[in-house]
């Protein structure tokens, strides 16, 4: 059978249950005997194991597997959770993410993982009562060459044969109303084939043909759980018919990939009398192939976890990224053509008209916000893996680091959620490699012992504020400056001049490294420049606040989207430009005489501070049109820190532009950060601002 | 069923320029426009003429005969551009003038003789004889620098 369709959701989903894997084993290392933690540590294993399975990926599910053995003994309380346990797991976690990884580059995914998996065993075993269960189940699955699939029908810990059944009392009248009427009740727990692919679909046939003569009543879990694939191999549902047990039985039966496991007639009496016993959650006790008693053990402890996971499942759907580019696109369409409305209702007023147009403006800009929200991720999925980065840091270096995440729930576009990844961990491994200093230099300051790293997201007006910010050692201006000289980026005299702020900024120079010297975690000279870049690339900025023996914070500034930006059309010659709002500090005039030359540079004083300044028609090499005039317009930029006076011609106004790329034999091409399609239809070239200065 | 084989013939949409007739690969064109406003792209490489709406994708456009190192000529009400797409790079080139669309058998099409006026050779693909007119067949992976475009993913 063809798999490939399905790969990118095995993918998608194994990073999910990677991360989430990630999370809770941090949190179990603190809370060691919260067995609702271990429980979802448990699922999660459990999932991936059978996703991989199915895909035929074994290696991923014999390594899960052995996990779910360590993890089943933990959850006995057979053996403590213990630091080395935990390291354990996440060195099983790593293998597993580099097996995905190669699966996703195109191999099979079968890593070694021997040594883990013995490891693996003798975590389990550690003082354990009951040590022969999971001992046996790894003899099974390391014999078997397909260990996973055999083992899943009658699976060991009988994980997916038994779901507790609850009936509520609406179940219940229905449940009487159906037998005043002579119909028959039935409990039908389904089976899927372990090598089911489209699990969802199977359901939905289960439920087609129980209802071409009966009517479900109640499934667990629920029709929309099903819908979801929110399940694992099995599922049960009470159908009322008229029908006999036969037919009910064949219908569900006789469907492909699909197995009755039990059907039981439901017995009123009994479910009151059960009821009227047991306050708590009634449950509908299967006679006939009952599973065994093991099973029914584990059963309390199960309905709880599951309820637990219920609550937190949210009604969503999966969309392709792509979907969501094209529909911005198309809304990027309805944005330029309102302008053109806008322009052409300005050049011939018609009062009708132009109710129609604010009202078109109103519904785009409505329009725009909502897709805009629909492309945002909440900055967690980048979030999510630090802290586990940072345990292993801290571990790794000696020191003690007490990371603090604030606003997770920060919403910024998919595609910078995508990019922003890197720059941050480059950023957090600099705090901690660098910025924080080692326990023994802490005591000596009067500091705490245990250094406090900050990773805050918030929104600040139209931007998102990301900041990294250490209590460490902060940044020494002069040092930097020496360094610097010494690196021979800048001269002795340039440094003599530089002010602490642009020698703070010096570390985001191409070949600048602070640390004395190369360590494994930072510090290999591709260091902040990088992080400059890619950030300015996603039209951000990043600031540095320092104070030496108090910390450095990092601060960058990023748009809440890319797709659609304001921006302050200007005229070069007679070309338009576009200079994109959030780059522009302000606009001003000078005149020509002002202009000073400063090392061949033209500046001019702008309230008392010199500000260098840039001829776009020069630099665009602009054909000349324009005469001198009296009074030149100066946009004035900022990139960081640095600021310059952009001269133009004349200011056109503040529009709403959607970025479009130039295409390919463009791209590229330093100055020119993307083209708009403006109101008039022509097309204008959007000035990255960053390249110009 | 009686199949007809199409494999040997070519169809190809003819134009002119500086004089010349060539023609290009019918699968490559994705449509004809009139000159639109075409908006210059600075510091872009020399044949390219700068940067289009088409319906609201922005799309670069190359002057063909820059490119092909031809005077230059103002356009007329002749002049069109012609959207090429290959691979997933969508470009225009402007050419004096579109006349036809031809069919050709592939045995008519003669690699290009060793000197063919001033055009770089690596830019045709071969020469199509047709009753007394010779086509020039254009190799517009080369002229729009495919392989460059890809080095540099």
């Amino acid at each position: 059978m063809d798999m490939s369709q399905y790969m990118d959701m095995f993918m998608e989903e194994s990073r999910e249950h990677l991360q989430a894997l990630n999370q809770k084993i941090l949190e179990l290392e603190d809370n060691p005997h919260d067995l609702g933690i271990l429980d979802e540590i448990f699922r999660s294993a459990h999932t991936l194991k059978g996703m991989s399975a199915t895909m035929g990926f074994e290696r991923i599910a014999e390594l899960t597997h052995e996990m779910e053995n360590v993890l089943s003994v933990l959850r006995g309380a057979q053996v403590a959770v213990n630091t080395a346990v935990v390291d354990l797991l996440f060195r099983c976690l790593d293998s597993l993410e580099s097996m995905v990884d190669s699966i996703s580059s195109g191999d099979t995914g079968n890593a070694d993982v021997s040594d883990l998996i013995t490891l693996l065993r003798k975590a389990g075993q550690g003082e354990l009562v009951a040590a022969d269960k999971p001992k046996e189940s790894i003899r099974e699955a390391s014999k078997v060459s397909e260990p996973v699939q055999a083992d899943l029908p009658t699976v060991v810990d009988g994980i997916e044969v038994l779901k507790s059944f609850e009936i509520n009392q609406y179940d219940l009248t229905l449940l009487q109303e159906a037998q005043r009427k002579r119909y028959d009740a039935y409990h039908i727990q389904v089976e899927l084939d372990p090598g089911c692919v489209m699990k969802s679909a199977r359901a939905y046939m289960v439920f087609r043909n129980l209802e071409e003569f009966g009517e479900i009543i109640k499934s667990v879990p629920s029709s929309q759980e099903l819908e979801d694939e929110k399940f694992d191999l099995s599922f049960e549902v009470v159908v009322v018919t008229k029908e006999d047990q036969e037919r009910v039985l064949h219908a569900v039966d006789s469907i492909a990939e699909v197995r009755v496991k039990s059907i039981t007639p439901v017995n009123l009496k009994e479910v009151k009398a059960q009821e009227a016993q047991d306050n708590d959650i009634p449950q509908v006790v299967k006679e006939t192939n009952e599973p065994t008693n093991e099973n029914a053990l584990s059963l309390k402890n199960r309905t709880t976890t599951e309820a637990k996971s219920k609550a937190k499942g949210s009604q969503t759907v999966r969309v392709d990224i792509e979907r969501l580019d094209n529909l911005m696109n198309l809304v990027g369409e309805l944005v330029i053509n309102k302008t053109r409305l806008e322009q052409i209702s300005t050049t011939n007023s018609v009062t009708e008209l132009n109710e129609t147009i604010e009202h078109i403006d109103r519904i785009t800009t409505d329009l725009q916000n909502v897709v805009m929200k629909v492309r945002m991720v909440p900055i967690e999925q980048v979030f999510n893996r630090f802290p586990r980065m940072v345990r292993d840091l801290a571990k790794e270096l000696g020191k003690e680091i007490n990371l603090i995440v604030e606003g997770k729930e920060t919403e910024l576009d998919r595609t910078v959620i995508d990019e922003i990844g890197d720059p941050l961990v480059h950023l957090i491994r600099n705090a901690i490699d660098h910025g924080v200093e080692m326990p023994e230099i802490r005591r000596q300051k009067g500091k705490p012992v245990e250094s406090v790293v900050r990773l805050v997201a918030k929104h600040e007006g139209n931007n998102v504020v990301i900041e990294v910010d250490d209590d460490g050692r902060g940044l020494d201006p002069q040092a930097l400056k020496n360094k610097a000289v010494q690196k021979g980026i800048i001269s002795a005299r340039e440094a003599e001049q530089m002010d602490d702020q642009a020698a703070i900024n010096l570390i985001f120079m191409a070949g600048f490294s602070t640390a004395e010297k190369v360590s494994d975690v930072s510090g290999r000279g591709v260091g902040l420049d990088a992080v400059r870049t890619k950030i300015e690339s996603l039209s951000g900025s990043v600031e540095i606040e320092t104070r030496i023996n108090q910390g450095t914070k990092f601060k960058i500034r990023l748009p809440l989207t890319l797709a659609i930006i304001q921006a302050l059309l200007v005229n070069v010659g007679e070309e338009i430009y576009a200079i994109p709002l959030g780059t522009i500090d302000e606009t001003t005039s000078i005149i020509p005489s002002h202009i000073k030359k400063v090392q061949n540079q033209e500046v001019v004083l702008l309230r008392g501070n010199v500000l260098p300044l840039v001829r776009l028609d020069n630099v665009l090499e602009v054909p000349k049109t324009v005469e001198e005039s009296e009074e030149l317009y100066v946009v004035v930029v900022r990139k960081g820190e640095k600021k310059a006076g952009l001269i133009v011609d004349s200011l056109i106004g503040q529009q709403e532009i959607v970025i479009k790329s130039p295409g390919k034999l463009l791209q590229g091409i330093s100055g020119i950060a993307g083209a708009a399609i403006l109101g008039n239809g022509h097309v204008s070239l959007i000035l990255d601002v960053g390249t110009l200065f | 069923m009686e199949k007809v084989d199409f494999s040997d013939e070519l169809q190809l949409v003819a134009f002119s320029l500086a004089g010349e007739e060539y023609a290009v690969d019918i699968h490559y064109v994705q449509e004809i426009n009139r000159l639109l406003n075409i908006t210059r792209v600075p510091k872009a490489p020399y044949y390219v003429e700068g940067v289009i709406n088409l319906r609201g994708n922005v799309v670069p456009v190359i002057d063909l005969r820059k490119r092909f190192s031809l005077p230059p000529r103002e356009t007329t009400d002749r002049t069109r551009i012609i959207i090429i797409k290959v691979k997933d790079i969508t470009v225009g080139i402007i050419v004096d003038g579109v006349s036809e669309v031809i069919r050709i058998q592939s045995s008519a099409v003669e690699p290009p003789p060793g000197l063919y006026g001033s055009v770089d050779l690596d830019y045709i693909r071969g020469v199509g004889k047709m009753d007394d007119r010779l086509l020039i067949l254009i190799n517009i992976e080369k002229v729009i620098d495919l392989e460059a475009l890809a080095d540099e993913e």
